[in-house]
């Protein structure tokens, strides 16, 4: 997916982006909220996904549960997760719809080696720019919500848009123009804060105490927010992370590991030269072979 | 032995071949993985035909360069087990930079650095196929988590680091000590250098009928 010409970008992988030129004010903030208390898990929003990109998920084999396909694949960028909850003498079906979250930290384009393969724009997307894509599967590394999948066609990775095609335009994103609830709505950032707000109050006054929006700021904020019933336990929602971070492993090893790494190689290279010209080369003298000659012939003798 | 009467002859013609093969695979994996380290030698994928085709090849590379590492290390492992004079040695490291290796322990065919280089290569190696493999999603993705993805990912990298600058202290030690390199290209090494750097091994190989 490339928008590139409509959207500024405010980071781009392994590059450094411009800043814009004087007077271009960055885009608004834009976001997606989902409530999870108003799915009814009819999966319009997967159908509507498939629809506008132009995919397919081959047919597979259901493994006996709601859940379908089981997981996030290179042609289903979104996929419903169905958990049961029981909670004092209630069960509670708990329906998540899974995607790409669009951190402002996006741990995928952190780990990314490829120039201008994933892009974040100034209104908070991110996105794959498959031509850029070389298949190596960082991404899947740096994501903290296991989000990014590799083709088996094409060895490039993919995962939701946001639709930034259709936001460039002033539309909003294909599932939550599909959702028949309204469970998914789009907008501004803010306002879709202020909407969960007015949406966490009315869940509090039916016994939710805990309600609340999950914007996780372990990674910066998302772009892609719930309101949850939970929201003190977000893995209860088929395993959501409780505090989203990008790894410390993926953090030294796309941080400090490689300023590091190429000093340590150009200093070794220069203590080398350094000591060469210092000390010399380390000769064989003639009294060396001499001596190896006397040896040699005294044993032969 | 070869061209001149006092040569000793050190590696054999499979044993130098071996060495090539590694040393080349070595080099070409040195350049496409630091490619994909730092964004800043990116544009070395264009040596091997783009980021998709480096991403493709280094890990076939990597096949050859363990299966060649292996045949060097089944053909020097035996020579390269310390000793008390590699512990003197290693004592005497200051001199020998100093090019003052005299009065030294008398040395086998191999000195205690060169070991080192050895056992540190050997170890790096094969932490880096392990490692690798992890990382060799084409066939190799669904058989672990990502967890242990992220762990190879960093160890790989930090093996990597450690194997490059090994491999730059043993081509510069072989830039240094003038007769060396010969011993890998024509597979002989002056008598001289052996009874300087190796007078132990040299009285072995002078006795042997």
């Amino acid at each position: 997916m490339s928008v590139l010409q409509a959207l500024d970008l405010r980071r781009r992988s392994a590059s450094a982006v411009p800043p814009l030129p004087a007077g271009k004010p960055a885009a608004v903030e834009v976001a997606k909220l989902i409530d999870v208390s108003k799915c009814i898990g009819c999966k319009a929003c997967q159908a509507a996904c498939l629809e506008w990109n132009q995919l397919e998920q081959p047919i597979g084999f259901t493994d006996g549960t709601y859940n379908n396909p089981h997981d996030l694949t290179p042609t289903s960028f979104t996929v419903m997760r169905y958990a049961e909850h029981e909670e004092s003498d209630n069960l509670e079906w708990l329906i998540r719809k899974d995607g790409c979250m669009h951190c402002a930290d996006p741990g995928c384009l952190k780990a990314c080696p490829s120039p201008g393969a994933i892009v974040q724009y100034t209104n908070g997307i991110v996105d794959f720019i498959s031509e850029n894509c070389i298949g190596c599967g960082y991404c899947v590394k740096g994501c903290p919500f296991n989000i990014p999948r590799i083709s088996r066609v094409d060895s490039k990775a993919y995962k939701c848009t946001l639709c930034s095609d259709r936001v460039v335009v002033g539309e909003a994103p294909a599932c939550a123009k599909a959702c028949p609830t309204h469970a998914i709505v789009f907008g501004t950032k803010a306002d879709m804060i202020k909407h969960a707000e007015a949406r966490v109050a009315d869940l509090k006054s039916r016994g939710f105490q805990k309600a609340g929006l999950y914007d996780p700021p372990g990674v910066g904020g998302t772009h892609v927010m719930y309101v949850l019933h939970h929201a003190d336990r977000p893995s209860l929602y088929s395993g959501l992370p409780d505090d989203p971070h990008i790894s410390r492993l993926v953090g030294v090893w796309k941080g400090v590991m490689k300023p590091v790494a190429l000093a340590a190689i150009a200093l070794a290279g220069a203590f080398g030269l350094m000591h060469y010209v210092a000390k010399g080369p380390n000769r064989v003298s003639e009294n060396d072979e001499r001596k190896a000659d006397e040896y040699a012939h005294g044993k032969g003798a | 032995m070869s061209d001149d009467k006092n040569a000793v002859s050190r590696y054999t013609t499979g044993a130098r071949i071996n060495h090539w093969i590694t040393a080349v695979s070595l080099i070409l994996l040195a350049l496409s993985g630091l490619s994909l380290f730092h964004p800043s030698l990116f544009l070395l994928t264009k040596l091997f035909g783009g980021g998709q085709m480096t991403r493709i090849i280094h890990p076939w590379i990597g096949v050859v360069l363990a299966v060649s590492f292996l045949g060097l290390f089944i053909r020097f492992v035996s020579l390269n087990f310390w000793n008390r004079d590699d512990t003197v040695w290693m004592k005497n490291l200051g001199k020998v930079i100093n090019n003052q290796e005299e009065g030294l322990p008398e040395l086998g065919k191999y000195n205690a650095g060169q070991k080192l280089v050895f056992w540190g290569q050997s170890i790096l190696i094969l932490l880096l196929f392990c490692s690798g493999i992890v990382l060799w999603d084409v066939y190799f993705f669904d058989y672990t988590s990502i967890e242990q993805k992220r762990v190879a990912a960093l160890a790989h990298a930090l093996c990597a680091i450690a194997a490059i600058l090994i491999w730059i202290v043993h081509v510069y030690a072989a830039i240094w000590v003038k007769g060396t390199l010969r011993g890998m290209t024509r597979g002989s090494v002056s008598g001289g250098w052996a009874w300087k750097h190796h007078r132990k091994w040299f009285r072995q190989e002078v006795g042997k009928p």
